[in-house]
């Protein structure tokens, strides 16, 4: 029977009632007394040198306030990047400065150039029409490979080229990975490209800046994904204010994937603008703005080549990227395409030897950063892909060859530095073919091929790295953070809890699953639990949320905070019963005593510690509020396997989803309609990148796919039901609760399964395809479906 | 600036506006109904959704001008007479259709006039009249079974199950 309460249940989730009556509060319904409004001006070129800005004309328009450009930001800091790569032969990276405001350049179509403040949006908007700015347009460089070319533009003067690093991993494996390929049976290349693609949460970013001149206090209101980290970096790198003195408030977050990560110039902008002019400033971004200034994800252009024995055992992986990091470094970018790729080239698959070579470049586009997934749909995409070809190429089943070659035993070290603690390949894979039903296929194709249509299989399976990250291990890597969480229990003197964390929910139910674990844990009904986040004044610290890891790490700091609330309640319950602390036990939210029946309830207990009149005052303090910080000992290893089903119109290469089936393991899972509402929205994103969306630049650096109409949203009538199973579970052996995330798995894995699917599609109907790019849109399948 | 009256969710509503204001500005600024959301700025996202004189219509597509004498509903008229949840918005409570909650006041008032256009919709239909909606968080699969649930019909079904 499933449960109604507690951790394994799947309660309504609490968040959903203002929500669906309009009462959520989002930053944009938020509106402060006396507040401004800034629109920014931003360059419509991709690279130009600034000659001057003429805002004599827009300053005399009406309810204009202050007009800014990149000369009043000369002596406020340059937007900073939180990760630090250091290249294949021991040199850091190189990363260029990045003001608030363009100062000398413009780098890419969107970098803002000046911002007006007034009286109203529309006044704002109109009087930076009536700026005038002197650009004088530079070649742009879009293309990566001809970025590096010697004699290439460069986005950035004072660098020495456009190749922000040279990346090898493992390098001391690059010789014995060219020996395996040459000593190798069997070599399967492909050549492919992760297209480059916008996170697009539907609430596009927005921010607001308040000062008060009497206390000196700041305050930001933003659209974050972790209002503590953009605390550090606005507060420390660019606006130097000590954390005291600056509030952040991360509200209703409408949706983040990843772009609300990142520390931004807007955020910034308002702050500084507000405790200039000595009023809140407000910014709320256009979809086509948020187009040009949000940070965008993937952009990889790959070559993976497969080694193979007589057996068709792996016997090593060689990998060259390049990858785009866009005109500057955003916050967590160089990360992305190293640490989050690399680590992840052994897949579920004991493959000896692996080297991964990452080309980062700088181009005339919007910065690239971490987007749902970050770096392991990047690395899964090109193996599940290569593995499809190899099994293509070698007549064999790719199920059998992807069987074949899975890692059996774990603890199990890859040769990319990563261990994966626990895992069942076997039952995943298993798992799918009795959900999607494989052994129907074959008579699902002949009806398809009755009416007309190709019908294509695609399987893969995928592993990926969550619950992000051991700190000790990310400052080795470059890291400029811890990666730990933290929670605050405070428990009340009538019983009821408020859990501070320093996760943030923008859509993942936190509100709803946190509850459930505390509730759980001290046997009270999950109503007595509310769940705070999203304000650094409420909240001590956080890390965010983002790589699978709120569950897993902030989760496992609620757990840690909980389990000290228990141990201080049964100190005082065992006073209380006059009893042994060591035989107090705790279930139902009831204390007993072992072997006896005294008991006292949990609220009597808070009471005690709040009313302290019969209270062990010589041992312990009053009150109960426990803090913890948790850092995890490892990564954690969500893996699955994933089968889609497509049909191809051979008259115009229209592809539709037919089936979708999705096997994950996720270890141990607390929420169940919320783990599976995560795999539906990953899909959905991970379908739309393999079928629809594309954000595409023209040679001169024109952002031609810079609205919901150039943009391909992924829509209903483009989805299929999804079939989603998570009932294989080997629970994580490292943290507490035994999970390991599900926020990503659907994106990272079913690119794959999607492409295997169509490219099998084309083989069916007699077209020697063996790879197309993403998307997979009817003009490309129906281009290589001619030249087949 | 024109005067410009209206009834929203069954109370006279009335303001001063430019010419350019579109409806969604006069709800969220002027009438502070924050409930209605503006995704996008070309009409395609479908977050504004609101109902003038019974029709779904985004409100980013017509003037605050155009609603004169118009009733207007948006999300915080969904709810019954004594604030529980109607019938829609109980059902995307019921089956987990909503996750950032950024769509939804635009999903719930699509599926309620769709509702009322075709009040037993099939999955296809659905999904096609919702093709103005976009939605980043549920991959629509929740939120199709939710609106076929407020239908009275059963949930749908992924192609294995449904065998």
């Amino acid at each position: 029977m499933p449960k109604d309460s507690g951790i394994g249940a799947s309660p309504k989730r609490r968040e959903d009632v203002r929500f669906l009556t309009g009462r959520g509060q989002y930053t944009d319904d938020i509106n402060i007394n006396g507040q401004l409004y800034v629109h920014f001006l931003r360059s419509d070129m991709a690279h130009a040198k600034i000659n001057g800005i003429d805002s004599s004309e827009a300053e005399k328009m009406p309810g204009v306030v202050r007009v800014f450009t990149g000369t009043d930001f000369e002596g406020v800091g340059s937007i900073p990047c939180g990760w630090q790569v250091t290249d294949r032969h021991g040199e850091p990276m190189q990363e260029p400065a990045h003001p608030v405001l363009a100062q000398g350049k413009v780098r890419h179509v969107g970098d803002p150039i000046a911002a007006v403040v007034a009286e109203t949006y529309a006044q704002a908007r109109d009087a930076a029409e009536a700026l005038v700015p002197d650009l004088e347009e530079l070649p742009a460089v879009i293309d990566m490979k001809e970025a590096v070319k010697d004699g290439s533009t460069k986005v950035h003067d004072d660098l020495t080229s456009n190749l922000c690093y040279d990346w090898g991993f493992v390098e001391e494996n690059r010789d014995a990975v060219a020996k395996a390929m040459d000593e190798a049976a069997h070599v399967t290349t492909l050549e492919l490209v992760n297209n480059r693609l916008v996170a697009n949460p539907m609430e596009p970013r927005v921010a607001v800046g308040d000062y008060n001149p009497g206390t000196d206090d700041h305050t930001l209101y933003t659209t974050s994904q972790n209002p503590h980290v953009i605390r550090l970096l606005m507060g420390a790198f660019v606006l130097g204010i000590p954390e005291h003195k600056l509030r952040v408030v991360a509200p209703d977050v409408g949706g983040g994937f990843g772009t609300k990560i990142f520390h931004y110039a807007e955020e910034a902008f308002v702050t500084f603008a507000a405790k200039q002019i000595g009023r809140p400033v407000k910014w709320t971004a256009s979809r086509s703005e948020a187009f040009m200034s949000d940070a965008h994800g993937r952009d990889h252009v790959t070559k993976i080549e497969l080694a193979l024995d007589a057996e068709n055992n792996f016997t090593a992986i060689r990998t060259e990227t390049y990858a785009n990091m866009g005109a500057y470094l955003s916050t967590f970018a160089p990360s992305v395409p190293t640490w989050l790729h690399g680590t992840l080239m052994a897949g579920n698959y004991k493959t000896p030897l692996i080297y991964v070579n990452v080309k980062a470049v700088f181009t005339n586009t919007v910065p690239v950063d971490a987007y749902r997934g970050a770096g392991r749909p990047e690395a899964t995409f090109q193996l599940e892909r290569v593995i499809d070809k190899a099994a293509r190429e070698l007549k064999v089943d790719p199920l059998a060859l992807r069987r074949q070659n899975f890692i059996t035993e774990f603890p199990y070290a890859t040769p990319v530095a990563v261990e994966y603690d626990t895992g069942d390949y076997e039952a995943t894979l298993s798992k799918l073919e009795e959900i999607a039903d494989l052994s129907g296929f074959e008579a699902r194709r002949k009806e398809s091929e009755a009416s007309g249509k190709w019908r294509g299989l695609g399987v893969n399976c995928y592993i990926e790295a969550c619950g992000i990250a051991p700190s000790s291990l990310v400052g080795q890597l470059g890291a400029r953070a811890g990666l730990y969480e933290s929670a605050t229990v405070r428990v009340n003197a009538t019983g009821g809890l408020s859990v501070m964390t320093g996760s943030h929910s923008h859509g993942q139910g936190h509100e709803t699953s946190f509850a459930q674990v505390v509730a759980d844990m001290i046997g009270i009904d999950d109503g007595m639990v509310d769940i705070v986040h999203g304000d650094t004044a409420k909240v001590p610290m956080g890390m965010g949320t983002y790589g699978s890891r709120s569950l897993a790490v902030g989760g496992s700091a609620i757990v840690r905070a909980t389990e000290k609330i228990i141990a201080k309640a049964k100190k005082i319950a065992a006073h209380l019963m006059e009893a042994s602390e060591g035989d107090i036990e705790l279930k139902d939210g009831q204390f007993t005593v072992a072997g006896t029946d005294k008991s006292v309830a949990w609220g009597d207990v808070t009471l005690a510690a709040y009313v302290p009149h019969n209270y062990p005052l010589e041992e312990i303090e009053p009150g109960l509020e426990e803090t913890a910080f948790y850092d995890p000992a490892n990564f954690t290893y969500p893996s699955g396997a994933y089968a889609c089903e497509v049909e191809v119109d051979p008259e115009t290469g229209h592809v539709t989803i037919e089936r979708f089936a999705a096997a994950d393991d996720f270890g141990n899972v607390v929420n169940p309609m919320i783990v599976e509402g995560q795999v539906h929205g990953g899909l959905a994103q991970g379908i739309g990148q393999a079928l629809l969306e594309n954000c595409s630049y023209d040679e001169d650096g024109q952002l031609i796919s810079a609205s919901y109409m150039d943009y391909a949203m992924p829509r209903a009538d483009d989805m299929p039901m999804f079939d989603v199973d998570h009932s294989c579970q080997t629970p994580c052996t490292h943290n507490p609760l035994g999970v390991k995330g599900c926020g990503e798995a659907g994106a990272i894995g079913s690119p794959p399964a999607v492409v295997n699917a169509v490219v099998d599609a084309l083989q069916s109907g007699g077209k020697n395809v063996t790879h197309i790019d993403m998307p997979l849109s009817p003009n490309r399948v129906w281009a290589a479906m001619q030249g087949a | 600036m024109s005067h410009v009256s209206m009834k929203v969710n069954g109370k006279d509503a009335k303001g001063e506006v430019e010419g350019r204001t579109l409806l969604v500005e006069f709800l969220r600024e002027d009438l502070k109904l924050t409930g209605t959301h503006v995704g996008c700025d070309t009409s395609q996202c479908g977050a504004c959704v609101v109902h003038v004189d019974g029709k779904a219509v985004k409100a980013c597509t017509i003037f605050a001008l155009e609603a004169e004498g118009a009733e207007v509903t948006t999300i915080e008229g969904m709810a019954n007479a004594d604030g529980s949840l109607g019938v829609v918005q109980a059902a995307f409570q019921e089956h987990h259709g909503l996750q950032c909650g950024f769509c939804t006041p635009g999903m719930v008032m699509a599926g309620a006039a769709l509702l009322k256009e075709n009040p037993k919709p099939s999955e296809a239909e659905i999904r096609q009249y919702l093709e103005g909606n976009i939605c980043r968080c549920t991959g629509y699969h929740n939120i199709v079974k939710a609106i076929m649930a407020a239908s009275g019909q059963d949930v749908p079904q992924p192609a294995v199950a449904a065998e």
